[in-house]
């Protein structure tokens, strides 16, 4: 059985339980619907802070759906409906006493496929903070801008091109210039959807580093398609299969002794 | 006679397909290199263009002939005198076709003969010729057939000749437009000096006919023209510029896809209502509204003004502002939308900051396209905003503009050789000018500003 497996090795000062974590995240009896179909299944789900979480699983399974719930983004679907209840530091995130802009004020997301604005790489990071007045002078957000570039590895890479257009950086200092532009509002909670998929191997080993940095602050959930990316960069692991939720815990269980069959099938490849 | 050549060369370039592609079908299909299908088409091209060279050729060569042998024959003395050899010949061909009104007399009727015999004796040899060249051009297609032939090759450069012919005559006939108005302006200019026609204040294109004719003695200074027709367009912007481009960011960002699914047809057919119609509105309904609520303001208001002669000209070019508009804010790519709004903006956030800056080259363009339909609108600024050639920027004054002076110029009959027509060729060039102006411009700014997405 063992030789089959993913082999996996994960540094020991991260094999911590979960329990030693506060949650961040509670997720409740979610259930999400595009028009007819029903995309997500009563996910349960609690997601500690100051951790990397990865939600894996076939394509179509229901993970960038469930991730896509966290910020509200399902609401820019006219035809997606989200029922359950979903917290964050315990205050429900469909509170209508709480406005979506608040919401994702704090809780930031990185697509799937880098997409910076077409501004400057200056104006790029210095956008959150605009619209949500972070920064009274012009010396507040200098500082803003330069601080999330630093943390997210790129000012030494664009520090004398900060008045060119982001799109015309490479694909994973786009990809970094998204998450500046993401922790430059200071949130609590990055999403991140595959953010990856669109990069080669090189940038990708900048990103998982970065990811490994930035948990120290942030509460990290990304959304991947590969395995080993999940038993590098994350602590605990989520499987979804068929719009519900298999299977979670530590990543080194996950990998190692997966308790359900269909997990044990998608980590050694036999299907997805 | 020409039905029958046609009928020909059809049939001829059918057959040539049909035998290019069953003896091209019958030899080994591993061997060949093109499909049958292939040397089908060659036989058929081969067939086809000499049978239409022949043609293009023959006719106008046989009727040259047939005219002249028939000129001679009524009078050999006419060739010189180009007005009585038209005359003649116009009977010639109309006794020849049995279509003259009258008794033609004795040498008319000999020479309608020469006529008719000539035109069947060519008319047959046509036919005949181009059935040779025809059966020609089979025997050869078929011949030059092997299993090796490139046909497909050939093919593929007749195709790309006639796309190229017909990308070039709308190239040639832009040029060629360019170049008569040209020409004409030119002629203008040997009657008044370009200095006077570009920076004289005044415009009076009446002159006098006739030495004894009095008070029309002619001015043409384009100056109040270029003011009228930049204070319509001016008011014509500022009406559709913010309704348009505001009415588009509502479609494409806000409005559900049931309301837009029906409201943007309904906008287009804006853009449908025929100019003439909409002077109407200007001229009825509009300019003696405006008149009366200045009137009630204690304003003094012309019947015909600038205002709505401008407000109407917005309202037609709403949909060109609207609908380009709508197109490349929906070019936007949605994963900017989405990062915008994963950030904390609002709708109105996201648009302004990250969608209009993104759609700001095409947003562009379409401002630059309505501007110079503006300008070269005609029907409604002839129906709502006079003659006058004042210099004012009053909007409630009477203005006239470039296109309502071409219009008013070239009515009725005209002598070509006055300045006063010419004067239409050298508005119409200096509008051409001004209109190229703006769109180079606009590509500029495309050029410049267009984002790349893939």
């Amino acid at each position: 059985m063992m030789n089959t497996m993913v082999h996996v090795e994960v540094p020991a000062a991260d094999r911590g339980p979960a329990a030693d974590r506060a949650i961040k995240v509670v997720a409740r009896g979610v259930n999400v619907h595009y028009g007819e179909k029903h995309a997500l299944h009563d996910v349960d789900l609690d997601i500690p802070e100051r951790a990397v979480t990865a939600l894996i699983g076939p394509s179509g399974c229901g993970k960038s759906t469930f991730l896509r719930c966290l910020n509200r983004m399902n609401d820019t679907i006219p035809v997606a409906r989200v029922t359950g209840r979903i917290e964050i530091d315990g205050h429900d995130i469909h509170d209508p006493e709480l406005d979506v802009v608040q919401l994702r004020a704090r809780v930031g997301m990185v697509f799937q496929k880098p997409n910076p604005f077409p501004k400057s790489v200056y104006e790029n990071v210095a956008y959150g903070p605009r619209i949500h007045g972070l920064a009274r002078t012009k010396g507040e957000l200098d500082e803003i801008v330069v601080s999330s570039l630093r943390r997210a590895g790129l000012y030494e890479e664009v520090k004398d091109r900060l008045a060119d257009s982001g799109t015309g950086l490479s694909g994973g200092q786009q990809q970094r210039l998204c998450i500046a532009r993401a922790i430059a509002v200071s949130p609590e909670v990055i999403l991140m959807d595959e953010p990856c998929s669109a990069l080669d191997p090189i940038a990708t080993a900048k990103i998982e580093e970065l990811m490994d940095e930035l948990r120290e602050n942030f509460t990290i959930i990304i959304v991947t398609h590969s395995m080993q990316q999940a038993a590098r960069v994350s602590q605990r692991t989520a499987f979804f299969h068929l719009g519900s939720l298999v299977e979670e815990g530590p990543t080194e269980t996950i990998f190692t002794t997966p308790k359900d069959r269909r997990t044990l099938d998608y980590i050694t490849g036999r299907f997805g | 006679m020409t039905l029958l050549y046609f009928a020909t060369l059809l049939s001829l370039v059918a057959a040539g397909y049909y035998f290019g592609r069953s003896r091209a079908a019958a030899v080994s299909q591993a061997a060949l290199h093109s499909r049958p299908a292939y040397h089908g088409a060659f036989v058929a091209i081969a067939v086809l263009l000499p049978m239409l060279a022949v043609f293009a050729v023959g006719v106008p060569l046989a009727q040259r002939l047939a005219e002249a042998q028939a000129v001679n024959a009524f009078d050999p003395a006419l060739a010189g005198d180009e007005l009585r050899r038209g005359a003649v010949l116009r009977d010639i061909v109309a006794v020849a076709a049995g279509r003259f009104s009258g008794e033609p007399s004795a040498a008319l009727q000999r020479a309608a003969e020469t006529y008719r015999s000539l035109r069947s004796w060519s008319d047959a040899l046509l036919i005949a010729g181009g059935l040779a060249f025809g059966l020609l051009a089979i025997a050869f297609g078929l011949r030059s057939l092997s299993a090796r032939f490139r046909a497909r090759n050939h093919v593929e450069r007749f195709v790309t000749v006639v796309l190229f012919a017909c990308a070039s005559v709308a190239v040639l006939t832009t040029v060629g437009i360019v170049f008569s108005v040209l020409f004409e302006t030119l002629r203008f200019f040997e009657r008044v000096s370009p200095v006077e026609f570009l920076f004289g204040l005044h415009w009076s294109p009446q002159t006098a006919i006739r030495a004894d004719q009095a008070g029309s003695s002619g001015a043409f200074g384009i100056i109040p023209l270029v003011a009228g027709t930049l204070l319509i367009t001016t008011i014509a912007i500022l009406v559709a510029g913010p309704i348009g481009l505001f009415s588009a960011i509502y479609l494409a960002e806000y409005a559900s896809p049931r309301f837009r699914a029906i409201v943007k047809p309904i906008l287009e057919i804006l853009a449908g209502i025929p100019t003439v119609v909409l002077g109407f509105f200007a001229a009825l309904t509009l300019a003696p509204w405006i008149r009366d609520s200045g009137g009630l303001l204690g304003l003094n208001v012309a019947s015909e003004s600038a205002l709505a002669a401008g407000i109407v000209m917005g309202m037609m070019i709403i949909p060109f502002i609207s609908s380009l508009s709508d197109d490349v804010i929906n070019a936007v790519p949605q994963s900017l939308r989405d990062g915008s709004y994963a950030m904390g903006a609002t709708r109105s956030e996201t648009v302004k900051k990250v969608i209009l800056p993104a759609a700001f080259a095409g947003i562009v363009s379409a401002f630059m396209l309505a501007i110079s339909r503006a300008v070269g609108e005609t029907m409604i600024v002839v129906m709502a905003a006079g003659l006058a050639a004042n210099l004012t920027f009053n909007p409630l004054e009477a203005v006239t503009t470039f296109t309502v002076q071409i219009k008013t110029i070239l009515v009725g009959d005209q002598e070509f050789d006055s300045a006063k027509t010419l004067a239409a060729f050298a508005l119409g060039f200096v509008l051409f000018f001004f209109t190229l102006t703006l769109n180079v411009i606009a590509l500029q700014i495309v050029k410049r500003y267009r984002e790349q997405y893939d």
